[in-house]
């Protein structure tokens, strides 16, 4: 069966809701978003605690709220949602092919908006050595067991990885009565935002420590214990600090990996940093029409942001339908010293007021976030402190874009 | 009842062997000491079919091997296990070690191996690209190829079983005692069974299933080897299966493609104590990088998905043991059967049939025996077309479950319903795929474990990693 629709959006969490939406109140109506799960949100489902919602919706709310904040304005628009179908296939010239219980459907789409979001990092990705037991989970995948299915995955757990959802979930397994032994970190510093750390770890009194990883898994049906270890810069295990720690749950939150594996098939370029498309101001990849957004294009600290760039491509994508594209040449945005990437990765000389987002490599203080073009600083924002968990945004304004040959943005010290 | 033939442990040897007397008139079993089919070496080696080269002439492993190639890719094709011939390469990196292809060279000849080839490094690197510039000679193999050591396991013991063989799992022989007529065999579990004929299968195990019959002439030496299996990003780097010859960098160390179009790297070769160590080291898996990257420098060894170990039983002859108990009259022992085991399978469960017949077993063909099992993967070789007349009768396969691999609801319900049905997480994994992807199961794992329950008739909690002791959830909230 083959359908044709203005815009057809891959993933229905907060990404492809915001997009939708968006698309249609910028007049493009014939929207259809294609998602997987029984229900729309995505990984929102699960993230049963608060704090989403503060920058974007003015007050606090649960990841199911906050998604269902979106989804609401999508049915008041009348925007098709197509659940537990999965795309499998995204073709150049954007035609979609997406599988369901009613079989193989075919879209011919006007623009395609990738909203696919992020996996995590997997032990076997890690190569953390020992035994292969029952009992080691990806943080979301405990997550999900637990507040969407209503299970609960252990007793006494180590945590590996201090990013935002391993800190969450140290607090969810402790109020549902498991014991956090540790929260084990390889970096020098936590990746996950500080209010987590204080909100999740410390007002339960979860220690937390830096430069150590998990050495070694041990059990043979399921996890009796880990080895754990500290590590030197250069993140070497350094011997005789080895510590055994008994426990029957390990939690991995090593990181997130932009779920790419469709753009990849359709030859969109990907930047090696982040893991996401190449895109252009307005969150088009270099294969035209096709657009992406959300945790799929750059992993993000906060969903409020996320449902930001999601409404910036549901535009674009919007504009792309009507005809409206620029002829003007780009110019490429490249992360020098100190700035781990930048996004987009290039910008229309006619485009308007563009904010570019950043990382940097580095947890540091007392610095400034230059942008130039060749030698001509463009603009110099300081920062007290800055951090690779906390994603950076500077504004250029048009009159910088117009003229720029390339622009540079890195990070400098601030005298 | 008592059985004709009783086959301790479903490794590739137990199965095919099963599968071998599941063509005659006979009463006969296959006992695992876990919850699934190919729990020891079988689930994890390189899945190599060798092409003959390198066992000494004139031992079991030569003749097995040469027997078992063609006999390997007929069983494999019958049984619809890809299995596929892309050929092997060994290379020599430097004068000092071209030696070494040449008398591989010669003794492939001697063994009766078809085909061989002596390639320059530049012939070499004209059919293979991405070796290194480092490899002067190579030995070409062309009648090597790859097969997936657990799926063909579990095809064999599925088709046995539609055979009418019976199969116990979680069956741990602790005890074997002659009656009049038969050998009562105890299981840890307090279980027996009554056999007449007993077949000696246990990998890793043998030497101490061979003592409980008061057999005691061999012993194992557990050997463990790990591998790095890299995402299917990194599948096409070689089409080939890439040896090193045996030099003072390492032994058998191999960069190939596997069946389903990942990157395999390894293995390495450690002595360890027991059967049951299969543990990920990081000398290891650094050890893996460094020698394969040797001869494949192009690597990306950022996209490792997973690492694995598999304990490899040797012994010190260094033969294959096929052998009828000399002490044990209706004992026959299929032993030490580490590499070319997989290659040699086949020919192994015909020798093993002959030996029984030897020792009085009668084998009287069946009137109907099929030898096929259906295409458990037809599904996923459709078209779009196909699959989606196929989903309108059979909706479960409309739904998506696992999204790296792209597998369906009905395939994992098949992989539980199919004998030797999956009672386990892994085992649905090793059936379907499920969860063998990027994400290792991160996204498919609660539905995986929501279908095996349902299927099953348990609760959710009852739901096991790879069967008893392994439980995934501690329970409801």
């Amino acid at each position: 069966m083959t359908e044709k629709h203005d815009i057809v959006i891959v993933g229905g969490g907060p990404a492809g809701l915001a997009a939708a939406v968006a698309a249609y109140d910028a007049g493009v109506t014939d929207v259809v978003i294609i998602d997987r799960e029984e229900a729309p949100g995505g990984v929102l489902r699960q993230c049963i605690h608060n704090g989403f919602g503060l920058h974007k919706l003015g007050r606090e709310l649960t990841g199911p709220e906050y998604a269902a904040v979106y989804a609401a304005e999508a049915v008041k628009r009348g925007i098709r949602i197509l659940r537990e179908t999965m795309v499998t296939a995204v073709s150049p010239d954007r035609e979609v092919t997406a599988c369901s219980r009613e079989g193989i459907l075919k879209i011919e789409a006007g623009a395609v908006i990738l909203a696919m979001g992020c996996r995590e990092r997997s032990r076997g990705a890690l190569n953390i050595g020992g035994t292969r037991p029952a009992g080691i989970f990806s943080a979301g995948t405990a997550q999900r067991l637990i507040n969407c299915e209503g299970y609960m995955v252990g007793k006494k757990a180590v945590i590996l990885g201090s990013g935002d959802i391993g800190l969450i979930m140290a607090r969810r397994l402790t109020l549902e009565g498991a014991k956090v032994e540790a929260v084990c970190e390889l970096m020098s510093y936590s990746g996950g935002l500080t209010r987590n750390i204080v909100q999740c770890l410390e007002d339960f009194d979860i220690p937390l420590y830096l430069s150590t990883t998990v050495k070694e898994i041990h059990g043979r049906d399921r996890l009796t214990g880990v080895t754990v270890v500290a590590v030197d810069e250069s993140r070497r295990p350094v011997p005789g600090t080895e510590r055994y720690i008994e426990c029957d749950t390990l939690l991995l939150s090593c990181g997130l990996i932009p779920e790419n594996e469709l753009s990849l098939a359709a030859g969109i370029p990907l930047d090696t940093i982040t893991g996401g498309a190449l895109v252009d101001e307005r969150r088009e990849t270099e294969i035209p029409g096709i657009f992406a957004c959300g945790n799929v294009l750059q992993v993000h600290d906060l969903v409020d942001y996320v449902s930001d760039e999601a409404e910036l491509a549901g535009r674009s994508a919007a504009a792309f339908v009507r005809g409206e594209i620029s002829q003007e040449k780009t110019v490429t945005v490249s992360a020098e010293k100190g700035i781990r990437y930048c996004l987009p990765q290039r910008v229309h000389t006619d485009a308007g007021k563009t904010e570019l987002y950043m990382r940097v490599a580095a947890p540091a203080e007392r610095v400034k976030i230059v942008a130039r073009d060749g030698e001509r600083v463009l603009l110099e924002a300081n920062r007290r402190r800055v951090a690779p968990g906390e994603m950076e945004k500077i504004t250029l304004t048009p009159e910088m874009i117009s003229g720029a040959e390339e622009i540079r943005v890195s990070l400098e010290a601030w005298k | 009842m008592v059985y004709d033939v009783a086959i301790i442990g479903a490794g590739i040897i137990g199965a095919m062997t099963a599968r071998e007397l599941s063509r005659y008139r006979l009463k006969v079993c296959l006992l695992e000491r876990t919850n699934d089919v190919a729990a020891g070496a079988s689930r994890a080696n390189s899945g190599i079919v060798h092409g003959g080269y390198d066992p000494e002439p004139g031992t079991l492993k030569a003749e097995m091997n040469i027997l078992g190639v063609e006999k390997l890719f007929r069983a494999a094709e019958e049984l619809h296990v890809p299995c596929i011939r892309n050929g092997s390469m060994i290379c020599a990196f430097g004068a000092a070690e071209e030696p070494a292809v040449h008398a591989l060279y010669e003794r492939g000849l001697v063994n009766g191996v078809k085909d061989l080839r002596i390639l320059t490094g530049d012939e070499a690197r004209e059919l293979e690209p991405e070796l290194s510039g480092e490899v002067s000679l190579v030995l070409h193999v062309p009648t090597a190829g790859i097969v997936c050591p657990y799926k063909l396991t579990i095809a064999a013991a599925g088709n046995a079983i539609d055979n009418g063989i019976d199969f116990y799992r979680n069956f741990a022989v602790c005890g074997a005692e002659k009656t009049d007529e038969a050998f009562c065999l105890r299981a840890e579990s307090g279980e027996t069974v009554e056999a007449r004929y007993v077949v000696n299968c246990a990998g890793a195990y043998s030497d101490r299933v061979a003592a409980l019959f008061g057999d005691g002439d061999f012993s194992i030496i557990p050997r463990a080897g790990e591998y790095l299996l890299l995402d299917k990003a990194e599948g096409g780097r070689v089409a080939h299966t890439i040896f090193q010859v045996p030099s003072a960098a390492g032994k058998g160390i191999l960069v190939s493609p596997t069946v389903d179009g990942n990157l395999l790297t390894g293995p390495t070769a450690a002595a360890v104590e027991s059967p049951e160590n299969t543990e990920i080291t990081p000398e290891g898996v650094e050890t893996v990088k460094a020698l394969s990257a040797r001869s494949v420098p192009g690597v990306q060894f950022a996209r490792v998905i997973t690492s694995f170990s598999g304990v490899r039983a040797s012994e010190k002859g260094g033969d294959f043991i096929i052998r009828t108990s000399e002490r044990v009259p209706g004992l026959v022992h299929a032993a030490a059967i580490d590499s070319p085991g997989l290659t040699s399978c086949v020919a192994i469960a015909e020798r093993v049939t002959e030996l029984l017949s030897g020792a009085g077993l009668v084998l009287e063909p069946k009137a109907h025996w099929d030898g096929t099992r259906p295409d458990t993967e037809a599904f996923r070789h459709m078209n779009d077309e196909e699959k989606d007349a196929f989903i309108r009768e059979n909706p479960d396969y409309g739904r998506i479950v696992c999204r790296c691999e792209g597998i369906s609801e009905g395939e994992i319900r098949d992989a539980v319903r199919r004998a030797p049905g999956a009672r386990d997480v892994d085992s649905v994994k090793r059936r379907t795929r499920a969860g063998m992807g990027r994400c290792q199961g991160g996204f498919c794992m609660p539905h995986v474990m929501r279908i095996i329950a349902e299927e099953l008739g348990i609760p959710e909690e009852q739901v096991t990693k790879k069967g008893p002791g392994s439980h995934i959830l501690t329970g409801r909230l």
